[in-house]
């Protein structure tokens, strides 16, 4: 473990990174102290505001408070991006281990329905869940979770059948213990670094696919605020009012840039083989 | 050999028809039709007569396996949103936008990706090394949709150069291309360095060196060769990724692409243009990654087939 710190201040970048998200997810946790309105509060008379001291990113078409409203956004943008990774866990891992441990059969269908789900580009697929579910915040987490689950069970599967041979494995197995012990005791502690980086990876992929499902207006529904639903509304306003569109996009970047920062520095500190391979 | 690639070819299909499957039977559990009574409120005989026309009437595996025997035929139906037309015909119509950028943008990477990647491997640590690397960051992990609001912010908005969006003029193919080509741009000159500094340090650079070859015969006429064969691994994926275009590119330059397509017929539910577009998807993804495997064996010959 304290390898692995000192490997991980190594890189500039992450730490870096880390610092930047650890603000973000105050401002976050403590949105409804450090936002100067709600977010939801309309003023009519001071729409499409410039920048100013009282308010310093503006206002939108209806009056709302733009700082407010991304501060409001960056929860949404954590909840979902630690969520779905949640459930790509969930449904990567145990899939990954069954298919690596047991192989044969169980291997042949979970590799083909990761092959059906390769064969859709994936927010495609997440656009097409929204559809079906309808918009809102739990129906953006299962339809990314849904369709984000692939890379991890990927790499869950290699590491299992990777470890599978080897001598410890065999020696418990030869003791006697029963599938589930080797799988979630034996096998599972010893592949969790990559699979940690994997989720690493994922978190800025599912910010950004929050983003992207909301920016076409598959996502949040009002009057909840999401920086790529900021950005939709921008558009029509962007000739005449750039700060619209400057301050979201600006959070959505620095934020999905952090956290790739954040993923590089714990790959290269906890796998460190995995390096120059990205997910 | 042959065995493989027919092995390959059946399991495409297997996952065609998977994905055909699952795109037909969620698009119509999806609650609500194209002829809801708020879109389109119709006396009951007519709608009726309508759902008997599209078949919407029949039980869901019968118009499963009537559009799997339809489209065998090349058939696709008819879409909801432009009844005139064959969901063929307006693919056809729509499809050519997206490959004009799509081609644009692939020629345009691959060049300039090329370029800056052999660049930044023979000035390692330079500017042009960290604009690279800096560049590679952005375009892989920012969202495009993004970098297409700065793209609009400083050309159009500020500068007052180009068109915000629209389609049918030159000059409103360079902010889509700029958008786009960022990111394939950013990961193949990302690619080229790491092959080539890899490929620097292996033993013939130090041979044709040491016999007292001029650097510039090293790197083009040794080095380059084998360093740019791994692009072909990149190549593929590329092609049916641009060829379909980006649907945040096309709606927020206004582009009537392909992708505007798939999210014009998402919103309005029309079940022919989704399974249809989603099918071709599925398609073009396989077989490029069919023919990337083989083309890959016949360059490599160390890559065997079991």
């Amino acid at each position: 473990m304290r390898d692995v710190i000192r490997v991980y201040k190594k890189n500039k970048l992450a730490v870096f990174g880390f610092f930047v998200i650890t603000i973000i997810v105050i401002l976050a946790i403590f949105a409804d102290v450090v936002s100067p309105y709600k977010y939801d509060e309309i003023d009519l008379i001071s729409f499409l505001q410039p920048p100013s001291f009282k308010h310093p990113f503006g206002t939108d078409s209806i009056g709302r408070d733009l700082m407010t409203r991304i501060i409001y956004g960056a929860r949404t943008s954590l909840i979902v991006g630690f969520s779905v990774q949640i459930i790509a866990v969930g449904i990567g891992v145990p899939l990954g281990l069954l298919a690596g441990f047991y192989g044969g059969k169980v291997d042949y269908w979970i590799s083909r329905l990761v092959e059906v789900m390769t064969a859709f580009p994936g927010l495609l697929f997440a656009i097409f869940l929204m559809v079906w579910l309808g918009n809102g915040l739990i129906n953006i987490i299962i339809a990314l979770g849904v369709t984000s689950w692939v890379g991890i069970c990927r790499v869950t599967r290699a590491k299992t059948l990777e470890i599978k041979g080897e001598t410890f494995v065999e020696a418990v197995e030869a003791l006697g213990a029963s599938n589930s012990y080797i799988l979630f005791k034996t096998i599972l502690p010893n592949i969790i670094r990559p699979i940690i980086v994997m989720v690493g990876l994922g978190i800025p992929q599912a910010i950004f696919g929050e983003a992207s499902l909301s920016f076409l207006g598959f996502g949040i529904s009002d009057p909840m605020p999401s920086w790529g639903k900021m950005i939709q509304e921008s558009l029509g306003y962007l000739q005449g009012y750039w700060y619209m569109g400057f301050f979201p996009t600006l959070s959505l970047a620095i934020t999905v840039l952090c956290f790739n920062f954040v993923a590089d520095g714990l790959r290269d500190a906890l796998d460190p083989r995995m390096y120059g391979r990205r997910a | 050999m042959i065995g493989y690639i027919i092995r390959r070819i059946l399991g495409l299909v297997i996952v065609i028809l998977l994905a055909s499957m699952i795109t037909f039977f969620l698009m119509h559990a999806i609650p609500g039709g194209p002829f809801d009574e708020l879109k389109m409120p119709l006396p009951a005989e007519v709608k009726a007569q309508i759902l008997k026309k599209y078949g919407l009437d029949k039980p869901i595996w019968e118009q499963y396996l009537r559009y799997i025997w339809r489209a065998l035929h090349g058939d696709f139906g008819v879409p909801f949103q432009s009844p005139t037309e064959t969901v063929l015909s307006l693919i056809a119509r729509v499809w050519p936008v997206t490959l004009q950028i799509g081609a644009i943008t692939i020629l345009l990477s691959f060049t300039i990706g090329i370029l800056l990647g052999i660049l930044s491997a023979l000035r390692q640590n330079t500017w042009i090394d960290y604009l690279v690397t800096t560049l590679a960051t952005l375009g892989t992990t920012v969202p495009n949709f993004v970098i297409a609001v700065w793209l609009m912010l400083i050309f159009s908005v500020t500068l007052r150069w180009l068109p915000t969006g629209g389609w049918g003029e030159p000059k409103h193919l360079i902010l889509p291309v700029l958008a786009y080509f960022l990111a394939p741009t950013a990961v193949i000159a990302r690619f080229v360095k790491v092959n080539f500094l890899e490929e620097l340090r292996k033993d013939y650079v130090r041979t044709a060196r040491a016999k007292g070859l001029p650097e510039r015969t090293v790197i083009f006429k040794h080095v380059f060769r084998n360093a740019l064969v791994p692009i072909i691994t990149l190549l593929g994926p590329m092609i049916p990724d641009l060829a379909t275009g980006s649907v945040f590119i096309e709606v927020t330059f206004r582009v009537p692409g392909l992708g505007k397509f798939f999210y014009t017929s998402a919103f309005n539910r029309d079940y022919p243009m989704i399974v249809a577009m989603i099918l071709l998807i599925a398609v073009l993804w396989g077989i490029t990654y069919l023919i990337t495997d083989i083309v890959y064996a016949l360059i490599d010959p160390r890559i065997t087939f079991t």
